[in-house]
């Protein structure tokens, strides 16, 4: 027989008993349309993880600051260092966790190790308000990120870090409230933000919307320029004694963008050894992505599990046809044809199942996938611009319909072998 | 003198062992010639569709020689043996062995399609070989819906189809009544006349026997006489005049 003929007859067959081969598909289906859901969910959150990584961080920047050193459970206190800065509770890593202060001479450190390119102190500044031409004041919290941030914009082209301008990036969330019209209309204004000193004195400051920013995974605060942000500190600190203002919690130190992920590891020991502990954003966000990797992982493996049993399915199925079948086994033989192209017909059956399956399970799957996603992404979901909760990647469908392919040629190879082992005149004789 | 096609030397057939043992066939010589008409005949259980099975190497025989056209049976193997079961061989089997769902011309078909030939070709020549049985107008019913008679011719269309130079039958006319039975053993030995196909027919009815050209008495496994009709006095009995095409 011709590869098409084998194609086309074992495709004939599987229909001979249809209610059988229904319940087969229908067994598939599930695992097929599971696989695809939880793939599907996979892709979705590690595609907005990723493209929150790139809106809030550049490749190019890692946060530095300078740990209390390591009190594990078993480990007493450490002992007192009367040299060492004061420590100062940190919102990175879980509640509790405190980093001793950095100070100028620790950022000129920083600025020595090897591999980095510069570092500054990641100054903290806590404007009081923000006002648009006398709708009201509302509180506003600036971003710490702010240094090398490429935004993910909803409107404006975002600020120009070497300009001398005040300028400011604000969140969607504060167009309606400063009473704009439209996100577009916002870009260009210039609004007043107040800011209050050591002394009780508030200073204000005009600064130049030119961007609005999409919300984001890690918090909606405003994002401002270089020289606004200097200028909003210098505020804020007026009056303060010289000592305390040379305290920072962390630094933003720059490296070489093309820098390979060997090379930010050597830079990270390179700090950890002169006492800093570095982390980029990649690492910040990338533990979101090993979570969902791996509840994604225990979900997909149900999944195959669901195939697995349907794979014993079509072992059945197959066993069956191939007993309903073997006179026509036998004929054949006794015609001529040889074993393998015997097992080929009966895999192929078998393989066309899988087909039959995977392709139902992933059509309704992405059918479905597509309307809740997109009712979720309205909803529920909403607060979060940007994603689809269920993206549907061709790769992963591909690896669907191999793997459950793959699964029913497996199941196929039992009944098939034993098909084409069939000696013409047994199977002929078989009552 | 045609030359022979078939050469069996003390074949013999046992199935089981020790106290199970059973001795289908014990012993069996045997040469037949080219577009001859043998007949197989004995009491039901004597080992006649033994004796088919392994002419027509579907079988093996326990012990002893066969030479099928000039090759040793025992060498043949894998491709060699399933071209020679293809395109050699044609068979009629006891039962019918159609594919009930499937139509008459795709049951026709089906050695063809082993046989590799292309679809319109296999499809010409199928249409051709069920007119030559006149079933021409039955060719895309399912074979369930066909009479026992005709679905017999089916079959015989279905053992011809491939141009065979031995057609293999057990029992064609066993499951049909006299008067089917004889278009279908008219049908059988034009084509053993006129296309000169050799014919191995397995059989009990006495009236199909005699229209061969040599009958083989089989008796517990054993040959015990042949026939050669040529050399006897009394002609074969037409049971009646019904021919074919
Ligand atoms: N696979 C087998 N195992 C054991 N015995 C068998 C087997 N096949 C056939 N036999 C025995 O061999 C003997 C010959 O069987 P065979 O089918 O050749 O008879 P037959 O002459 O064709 O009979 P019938 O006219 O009824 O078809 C029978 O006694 C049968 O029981
Ligand atoms: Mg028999």
């Amino acid at each position: 027989m011709r590869t098409t003929d084998i194609v086309t007859t074992a495709i004939g067959n599987s229909f001979r008993s249809r209610l059988r081969t229904t319940l087969t598909v229908l067994a598939i289906f599930i695992g097929a349309f599971t696989l695809t859901t939880t793939n599907a969910l996979g892709t979705g959150v590690n595609e907005y993880i990723d493209t929150q990584i790139t809106s809030i961080g550049a490749p190019d920047v890692m946060n530095v600051s300078k740990p209390t050193l390591a009190s594990g459970a078993d480990d007493g206190p450490a002992p007192y260092d009367p040299d060492a800065g004061s420590e100062i509770d940190t919102n990175a890593g879980p509640p509790g966790t405190t980093v001793l202060a950095l100070s100028d001479a620790d950022i000129d450190e920083i600025r020595g190790v090897d591999g980095i390119t510069d570092a500054q102190p990641l100054v903290s500044v806590r404007p009081d308000f923000v006002e648009w031409q006398d709708n009201g004041r509302f509180q506003l919290s600036i971003s710490p990120f702010s240094a090398g941030v490429t935004l993910d914009l909803a409107a404006g082209s975002g600020f120009d870090q070497s300009s001398a301008k005040f300028e400011i990036v604000l969140p969607t969330s504060y167009v309606d409230t400063l009473g704009f019209a439209t996100e577009t209309a916002a870009v260009g204004e210039s609004v007043q933000i107040g800011v209050t000193d050591a002394v009780g004195e508030q200073h204000l400051i005009d600064a130049t919307v030119v961007g609005i920013q999409n919300p984001t995974l890690v918090g909606t605060g405003a994002s401002t320029n270089t020289a606004l942000t200097t200028a909003l500190f210098d505020a804020q600190r007026t009056g303060l004694p010289e000592q305390s203002t040379t305290d920072y919690t962390s630094a933003t130190a720059r490296f070489d963008a093309d820098a390979s992920d060997e090379e930010i590891q050597a830079i990270k020991d390179r700090l950890s050894d002169a006492g800093f502990a570095g982390t980029t954003v990649a690492d910040q966000i990338g533990t979101f992505q090993s979570v969902v990797d791996g509840i994604i992982l225990v979900l997909n493996a149900f999944a195959v599990i669901a195939l697995i049993a349907a794979g014993f399915g079509i072992i059945n199925t197959l066993l069956m046809s191939v007993q309903e079948r073997t006179r026509e086994i036998g004929l054949m033989k006794a015609m001529g044809m040889s074993g393998a192209r015997i097992f080929a017909l009966f895999s192929t059956e078998a393989v066309f199942i899988g087909f039959l399956g995977s392709a139902i399970g992933a059509g309704v799957a992405i059918a479905v996938g597509s309307v809740v996603s997109s009712v979720l992404a309205e909803g529920f979901l909403s607060g979060l611009a940007g994603l689809q909760i269920l993206t549907f990647a061709p790769a992963s469908i591909a690896s669907v319909f191999a793997l459950v392919m793959g699964i029913a040629f497996l199941a196929s190879t039992l009944p098939a072998s034993r098909a084409a082992r069939q000696s013409p005149i047994d199977s002929l004789r078989y009552e | 003198m045609s030359s022979s096609v078939l050469t069996a030397r003390n074949l013999s057939k046992h199935y089981g062992t020790g106290d199970a043992r059973f001795d289908a066939l014990r012993g069996i010589d045997l040469d037949i010639r080219e577009g001859e008409s043998v007949a197989i005949v004995g009491k039901s259980g004597s080992g006649k569709s033994t004796l088919m099975h392994i002419l027509a190497l579907l079988d093996s025989p326990s012990s002893g020689e066969l030479e099928i056209v000039g090759q040793n049976a025992k060498a043949l193997k894998g491709r060699a043996l399933n071209t020679l079961r293809n395109a050699t061989f044609g068979f009629v089997f006891q039962q019918f062995f159609l594919n009930s769902h499937a139509t008459v011309l795709e049951n026709v078909i089906l050695p063809l399609k082993i046989a590799r030939l292309g679809s319109r070709e296999r499809k010409a020549k199928a249409l051709e070989t069920l007119a030559l049985v006149e079933l021409t107008e039955k060719a895309s019913s399912k074979a369930m819906d066909l009479s026992g008679g005709q679905k017999q011719r089916v079959v015989i269309a279905r053992a011809l189809v491939g141009d065979p130079r031995i057609i293999f039958a057990d029992e064609p006319t066993g499951n049909l009544d006299s008067a089917t039975g004889a278009v279908i053993e008219n049908l059988l030995f034009s084509l053993n006349r006129d296309r000169g196909i050799t014919l191995v027919i397995v059989t009990h009815d006495d009236d199909l026997a005699a229209r061969a050209d040599r009958r083989i008495y089989l008796k517990d496994g054993r040959l015990v006489g042949e026939g050669d009709l040529k050399s006897q006095a009394s002609p074969a009995t037409t049971p009646n005049g019904a021919t074919l095409a």
